[in-house]
């Protein structure tokens, strides 16, 4: 789960990590009603959860009141990476002497929270990493040891800091990593991190929230909605709704599977044969009939399918249920596509049975069931 | 070092009484795996397909001599139930349970490290010595007793390979699933290492999939000599798009790392053999042994 960037800094202040005064509006005349008493230049920003905004002329300067109406009009209500805008950030223009990167990450390598740290702040640290590598400290978490204050002022150190300034940039990267730990951070970033004359101000911020931890978060669960705008389409949100595991493709060939490993492997044997997916779902393990009766609807209904093609490997999921499911979503949404399916294991035999009698073949191997599938839908 | 499970394994169930624990135990022990007892707090003094239950391993191990433990408790549960079993030394300790925090798992895997105990998982279908012992989910009508080590982060996609190698007349030895999640404890290396010293195993089927890098630092170890025996390989999630999770937590391609074309490629130049279709990885080591 994705942040926005002022949910962001209100964790982070939270935290005590400092941020930019600021307020989130949904007008231009609130834009300006901010600006009025701050009685400061400003910057307004776009709220999207997508990268790019910057470029993408959705953040913007502005001197005065007035100024801050104008430029707030024409953010708002811009569409950035397909996303229209409908809140914007107003805050406080800060005199940036230098912009540094602090980010929290998991590194699946050494399983451990990574901490990673640059002077050259602004651009994306795989950027920094790829040109200028020596430029990163990277501090790997001991799980145990746990992160103090004498690993962050080691990083610190390293960037070069003295003083008190080094205190305080110790402070901000505890602090950071205090967020990936309290919040189940995937990722989190400030980016650039402003060195001001008197400390230091996170100027943008990115908290990517581990999914598997979000029962955790309950006060994100409001927030959750926004955060799959940028990610979902449409059709995906509906799927999540109905407790699907779905991703959609831009082909004419419906994939039901089970399992990630072999739906994934389903779709790439589709293509090898030279046909497009129009979807991946993954019906996880032990799905009921009711569960596949659900996932069957969902791809028979989209009107881009052409042909469906449905590969179970029984273990806990069971060949006759799949048929059941099958058969049952074919009869409620009267929908008549071609079906290609392949099962094997758990109730084979009474499942090819189940669909026999409907009128539906099973296959052997999937490679099989490819290629057949692709015919159907008219491909190679 | 990694340790696995044989036919003297004594293994106890942690969420003995829910739905998949009850019904993957019968499954297991009819496969012959020795499980010895059971957990579920509140619930000791009864007994699940004539295993006795108890509240806690502490309890269990004082009327049972138990190795290994396998985990089917929800994922709020998880992170203390495995710790409870990493207290117990238990050993290797299989993680079925999906949807597990990565935080939990980072905290798990460094504290079994401590005591130099194998996790396997989370989130995977467990291990299996063919024709001994199982701990974990995987149908055990797909595996003969032969000389194929298989080594997966999917379920069903092994199973589907494990069913052709097992057609194609090899069979296996040991299989095991490394999980579908970002963090686990076993990655391909450790268990590279173990299959190169297993007198039974000839060769590797090796089943990876889109993000990390973990296939490709298997590659590395290949091609440095680290594993000498053939190897083949099929690597899910061509078809995926990047920054879209594919079913696991862990499938997700980043920017351009941990695509599948990146992982075979190296899998390419380190010798071994990759399949196109999930179908070819027997072919090709059927051809190689």
């Amino acid at each position: 789960m994705k942040l926005l960037e002022y949910e962001a800094k209100e964790v982070f202040r939270r935290y005590g990590i400092p941020t930019a005064q600021g307020a989130v509006v949904t007008s231009p005349e609130a834009a300006r009603e901010f600006a009025e008493r701050l009685g400061r230049p400003v910057v307004v920003k776009a709220q999207v959860a997508v990268g790019g905004r910057g470029k993408a002329g959705g953040i913007k300067p502005a001197e005065t009141p007035a100024e801050t109406y104008d430029v707030a009009s024409v953010i708002l209500g811009m569409t950035i990476k397909g996303l229209e805008v409908k809140k914007v950030l107003v805050e406080e223009k800060i005199a940036i002497g230098h912009e540094l990167y602090v980010g929290v990450t998991v590194d699946r390598r050494s399983r451990r929270y990574v901490v990673l740290a640059s002077s050259a702040g602004g651009m994306e640290i795989e950027e920094v990493a790829a040109k200028t590598p020596e430029k990163i400290v990277r501090h790997d978490v001991d799980p145990i040891d746990g992160f103090r204050i004498h690993h962050a002022l080691g990083v610190a150190k390293s960037l070069g800091y003295t003083g008190k300034k080094l205190t305080q940039l110790a402070a901000v990267i505890l602090r950071l990593t205090e967020v990936a730990h309290g919040m189940d951070a995937e990722l989190t970033e400030i980016n650039p991190l402003a060195e001001l004359e008197d400390g230091f101000v996170a100027a943008d911020a990115r908290l990517n929230v581990d999914d598997n931890a979000l029962y955790r978060h309950r006060e994100l669960e409001e927030k959750l909605l926004n955060s799959f705008q940028g990610e979902l389409t449409p059709r995906e949100m509906e799927a999540r709704a109905q407790d699907l595991t779905y991703v959609e493709l831009d082909g004419d060939i419906g994939i039901i599977g089970n399992g990630a490993g072999l739906t994934m492997a389903t779709l790439d044997t589709v293509m090898l044969n030279g046909g497009k997916a129009g979807n991946f779902l993954d019906l996880g393990g032990g799905a009921s009939p009711d569960q596949i009766e659900k996932a069957v609807e969902f791809v028979l209904s989209d009107k881009r399918i052409k042909a469906l093609f449905v590969n179970v490997l029984g273990g806990i999921t069971r060949c006759d249920d799949t048929a059941k499911g099958i058969v049952t979503a074919r009869e409620k949404t009267g929908v008549r596509k071609p079906f290609v399916v392949r099962m094997m294991g758990t109730n084979e035999e009474e499942g090819r049975r189940i669909l026999k009698e409907a009128g539906i073949d099973t296959l052997d191997t999937m490679e099989e069931a490819a290629r057949q599938v692709v015919r159907l839908a008219g491909g190679a | 070092m990694v340790k696995l499970i044989d036919k003297n394994t004594r293994a106890i169930v942690q969420g003995i009484t829910g739905t998949q624990g009850r019904f993957h135990t019968k499954l297991m022990i009819e496969y012959g795996t020795k499980i010895v007892a059971g957990t579920a707090p509140g619930r000791g003094g009864q007994e699940v397909e004539g295993v006795p239950v108890y509240d806690t391993i502490a309890e269990a191990v004082r009327s049972h001599e138990v190795d290994a433990s396998i985990i089917y408790v929800p994922a709020p549960a998880a992170l203390d139930a495995a710790l409870e079993a990493v207290e117990a030394e238990l050993n290797p300790i299989v993680v079925i349970t999906e949807g597990i925090p990565v935080r939990d798992s980072i905290e798990l895997v460094a504290k079994a490290q401590r005591k130099d105990i194998t996790v396997v998982g989370p989130n995977t279908p467990g291990l299996i010595k063919v024709g001994e012992s199982k701990l974990g989910i995987m149908p055990a009508q797909v595996f003969k007793e032969g000389r194929i080590g298989v080594i997966s982060r999917s379920g069903t996609l092994f199973y589907e390979i494990a069913a052709h190698v097992t057609r194609a007349g090899l069979g296996e030895s040991s299989c095991v699933g490394l999980g579908g999640d970002p963090v686990v404890g076993l990655d391909y290396i450790e268990m590279l290492e173990w299959f190169e010293r297993d007198r039974q195993t000839k060769g590797v089927a090796l089943i990876g999939e889109i993000g990390g890098d973990a296939e490709e630092r298997a590659a590395l170890f290949i091609a440095d000599g680290g594993f000498t025996k053939p190897v083949a390989a099929y690597i899910a999630g061509r078809a995926a798009v990047p920054g879209k999770r594919m079913g696991h937590a862990g499938a997700i391609i980043m920017g351009s790392s941990g695509t599948a074309e990146s992982k075979m490629n190296a899998l390419r130049r380190a010798g071994v053999r990759v399949g196109e279709q999930p179908g070819d990885v027997a072919g090709h080591l059927r051809e190689m042994l």
